[in-house]
């Protein structure tokens, strides 16, 4: 289908890039992402996905927004505050770009709904803020082959690596096992300079939009990393994949998913 | 000898080991950190015995699971 005039100046400045162009921006337009966790790194994510146009954007977070989310998770607003996140997210996808299809999923992510959900996208973005959902996702993804982006965020400090399962090493690959609870510092425990989740929820956005047009190079076999007091961007080359991984290697010993246990980021008020 | 810890300049005993400098750094959470070495990944089953040299640049590399 040939572009509308107001699609050919919406997305002018994509068209006009030589890596993007028509056949790149008709590529995000035909491309779906999925969005676990509308929070910190999920929020600028959404909001980045959807300008760009992406085709259908999935979003899935169980929570309602709280006064200390806004802090940092931009696609939510003071009179959000109680709303689903998921509604509160689709709605300011929705206001920017009325072309982008928006899927809500309000609920927790877990071992028995996260195969049926991730099937339909081309491309994960892992914005969770739990190691038992992240290992969830990377699992998933390994086993079910489907590309994703996973990064995490506390304090100044920010981490992020793109997998193509199977061909580059996975999470666990690098992060061999869940840690024990409460074993590593939490962002309600430690807390988290609320922009860090905007350069790494943006990079994200970046690694999907280069997926799905397929320009440039991804993260993949590295880990980035970004400190924020020092200013200072690192890419640390990774193992190579497989290698004694306990999902991703030719012989994997994990071939069911697992439900950790483990608390979750937020403070909320009257709980635990 | 001098290296590069975390970005910074440090002057450390020659041939120290990755686990040795852990400790010396008083790293937080020990047991689960992982350790880049001139941008490379270093296994754990080494800090043990991986020795670095001068100009070496380490980088600690933390589980974040921050994100919401
Ligand atoms: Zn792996």
């Amino acid at each position: 289908m040939p572009f509308t005039n107001e699609q050919l100046e919406r997305y002018s400045r994509h068209i006009i890039l030589k890596e993007i162009g028509v056949k790149g921006q008709k590529k995000i337009m035909n491309g779906s992402v999925l969005i676990i966790g509308a929070g910190g790194l999920g929020a600028p994510a959404a909001l980045y996905l959807a300008a760009a146009g992406v085709g259908k954007i999935g979003i899935a977070d169980a929570d309602v927004v709280d006064l200390s989310n806004l802090q940092r998770q931009v696609i939510h607003t003071t009179a959000d505050i109680g709303r689903p996140k998921v509604e509160s997210a689709a709605e300011t996808m929705r206001a920017i770009n009325p072309d982008v299809e928006v899927e809500t999923y309000h609920e927790f992510i877990t071992s028995d709904n996260i195969m049926d959900i991730i099937r339909d996208y081309d491309f994960v973005l892992d914005g969770t803020d739990n190691f038992s959902a992240k290992f969830l996702i990377n699992d998933a993804c390994v086993m079910a082959d489907k590309p994703f982006s996973h990064a995490g965020i506390l304090r100044f400090k920010g981490q992020l690596m793109t997998v193509i399962p199977h061909e580059s090493p996975c999470y666990r690959c690098v992060f061999k096992t869940m840690p024990p609870k409460d074993a590593i510092p939490t962002c309600r425990q430690a807390g988290v300079i609320g922009a860090m989740a905007g350069v790494i929820g943006s990079l994200q956005a970046l690694e999907a939009v280069k997926f799905l047009t397929g320009s440039g190079d991804l993260l993949t076999g590295k880990l980035l990393t970004f400190d924020a007091l020092t200013m200072k961007f690192h890419t640390i080359n990774l193992p190579p994949r497989g290698e004694g991984c306990a999902v991703c290697s030719d012989h994997p010993e994990i071939t069911e998913l697992i439900d950790y246990e483990q608390p979750v980021c937020e403070f909320k008020p009257g709980q635990n | 000898m001098r290296i590069t810890v975390s970005g910074e300049n440090k002057e450390v005993k020659d041939g120290i080991t990755i686990s040795e400098l852990i400790e010396q750094e008083n790293v937080e959470t020990p047991e689960y950190v992982s350790v880049s070495v001139n941008e490379e990944f270093e296994q754990r089953a080494n800090f043990d015995t991986k020795q670095l040299k001068e100009g070496d640049v380490v980088e600690f590399l933390y589980f974040m699971g921050g994100g919401r």
